[in-house]
């Protein structure tokens, strides 16, 4: 019994970290409901959600019991089968990506070497739950909303990958703990000022590889109702919304991990105070928050782009300026007006 | 062949395009209205607030010793444009003119006021509520104990509300 507890303690432990991550995620994810509720609420002069609790603080718990206990209609003539993997399958991939991510130096599930790629990869990944999520339903505002999706984000996630290519030039790894390391020395050592630029391509493709607004011609309430996930109800909606939401955090966390200095406080190195004694979650925590508001604050913010319009700025405006900026960055390098 | 003008006019939108320029003002302003103080109202708790000369709810009035004021008139059943106001009217017993009868349809009444206006005694009024509601058929009709009651019950912002506007009738 003792040995096979003993042989079985890793993964036991394993659980407890992935349970560890995901908890708070899920709580994050729903109180960014209600942030974005109320942020734009209050950039529209209203208050947004107050009735449920103080503040309206239980909001997202009453909205979670409201679509657990809603039924989940499914087409009759939808594929059943994918119709219910769907939602699984775009959810799934946004929860995965964060394995990799250093929360501190010494907090992170799996430091992997090959960490940035993994991430890219499993973004690419949740196209595939909106792609089947839209055909599986059989409906033609599905349909559009999923073609819309997947031709906006396979687009948009050239230009985000080039983006990061210009952080793994200037770090030389592909580890997002040593990508972080890199940056140390405070606010002036972050790659978001030798790499601006890239930032830039990467916020903004980001934005729109997530689907959210201005870049939510996918979801376009206004034009296809609710896009690839019209016919979806329940839980199957609620993932989906989870799914958003948590691919929205990631979005903001690997902003902060490749250009912002991750868990590293911004006053490193000041004589009047260095940060030191705040833990590096905290700082990382706070670096997120921030991206998630300037989401939130786009969306209040700035009316949708039309379709031809998106595609013409991920592919004639952002992928030229970053393989554009990759150029610049190596000859920074070659010439050693940056440290590598 | 650009001028000079164009080629400026073309550096500027340039220039503005490529500094994001619009999206930052755009991004400044809603940050601006961020901090700014709701404009919500908590409705049941809050309510927008309404002009003493607010045409709500219709009402009768009487003398402050509980008189009725109408003396059957009939000039606002004549003034109506909507014809909502039917009235009848008989000798009371102190051998005054007095309404039998003093009906309105809620239903044709379009609140425009002109029965208050016409009223040379001030007894039909419009009041400021604006929250009534009706229960059943035939409660649209609003007989002259309905009135009379929903004068009662306003009767003192009513008379302040007529002397507040004293100067201005």
């Amino acid at each position: 019994m003792n040995a096979l507890l003993l042989e079985l303690w890793p993964l036991i432990w394993i659980v407890f970290k992935v349970i560890c991550i995901v908890a708070p995620l899920l709580l994050v994810v729903a109180y960014l409901t209600l942030a974005e509720r109320k942020v734009i609420g209050y950039i529209q002069r209203r208050l947004g959600p107050n009735r449920v609790g103080i503040l309206g603080i239980l909001q997202p718990i009453a909205d979670g019991l409201k679509l657990l206990f809603k039924e989940w209609v499914i087409p009759t003539k939808s594929s059943k089968f994918l119709f219910i993997i769907a939602p699984i399958l775009s959810l799934v991939p946004a929860l995965l990506m964060w394995a990799v991510v250093p929360f501190t130096q010494e907090w992170v599930l799996a430091n992997i070497d090959a960490g940035v790629l993994f991430i890219l990869s499993m973004a690419s990944l949740g196209v595939y739950g909106i792609l089947l999520a839209g055909w599986a339903s059989n409906s033609k505002y599905a349909f559009f909303g999923a073609m819309r999706a997947c031709a906006q984000m396979i687009s948009y996630e050239i230009a985000m990958g080039f983006a990061l290519i210009g952080v793994l030039m200037v770090s030389g790894s592909m580890n997002l703990k040593t990508i972080v390391m890199h940056q140390a020395g405070g606010v002036s050592h972050w790659f978001v000022w030798p790499l601006f630029p890239m930032f830039m391509v990467y916020w903004i493709s980001a934005i729109a590889e997530t689907n959210r607004a201005p870049f939510d011609v996918a979801e376009g309430e206004s034009e296809i109702v609710a896009g690839f996930h019209v016919e979806y109800s329940g839980m199957g909606f609620a993932l989906f919304f989870l799914a958003e939401y948590a691919n929205m955090i990631i979005v903001s966390a690997l902003a902060v991990l490749m250009f912002f200095g991750g868990w590293l406080s911004p006053f490193e190195g000041f004589k009047l105070f260095s940060g030191a004694a705040v833990p590096g979650i905290i700082w990382f925590v706070l670096k997120v928050f921030l991206f998630l508001f300037s989401y939130l604050w786009f969306r209040a913010t700035l009316p949708r782009y039309r379709y031809d319009q998106i595609m013409r700025l991920g592919w004639k405006i952002l992928i030229p300026i970053a393989i554009g900026w990759i150029v610049i960055i190596g000859a920074m390098i070659q010439f050693n007006w940056i440290e590598v | 062949m650009a001028t000079q003008e164009d080629q400026k006019a073309l550096l500027k939108k340039w220039f503005i395009c490529w500094t994001l320029a619009e999206i930052r003002s755009g991004l400044h302003l809603t940050l601006l209205q961020l901090v700014r103080p709701s404009v919500t109202l908590r409705f049941p708790k809050e309510q927008t607030p309404r002009s003493r000369r607010y045409r709500g709810a219709l009402a009768l009035r009487r003398y402050p010793n509980g008189e009725e004021r109408c003396i059957a008139c009939k000039l606002c059943e004549a003034v109506c444009p909507a014809l909502a106001i039917t009235i009848e009217a008989a000798p009371s017993a102190s051998g005054q003119r007095q309404t039998t009868r003093f009906d309105i349809d809620a239903f044709k009444c379009v609140h425009c006021g002109l029965c208050e206006e016409a009223c040379p005694v001030d007894s039909i009024v419009l009041t400021r509520e604006v929250h009534y509601h009706f229960d059943r058929r035939g409660d649209n009709i609003l007989t002259k104990e309905a009135l009379l009651a929903t004068g009662d019950r306003y009767e003192a912002q009513l008379a302040q509300d007529r002397d507040d506007e004293e100067d201005y009738r």
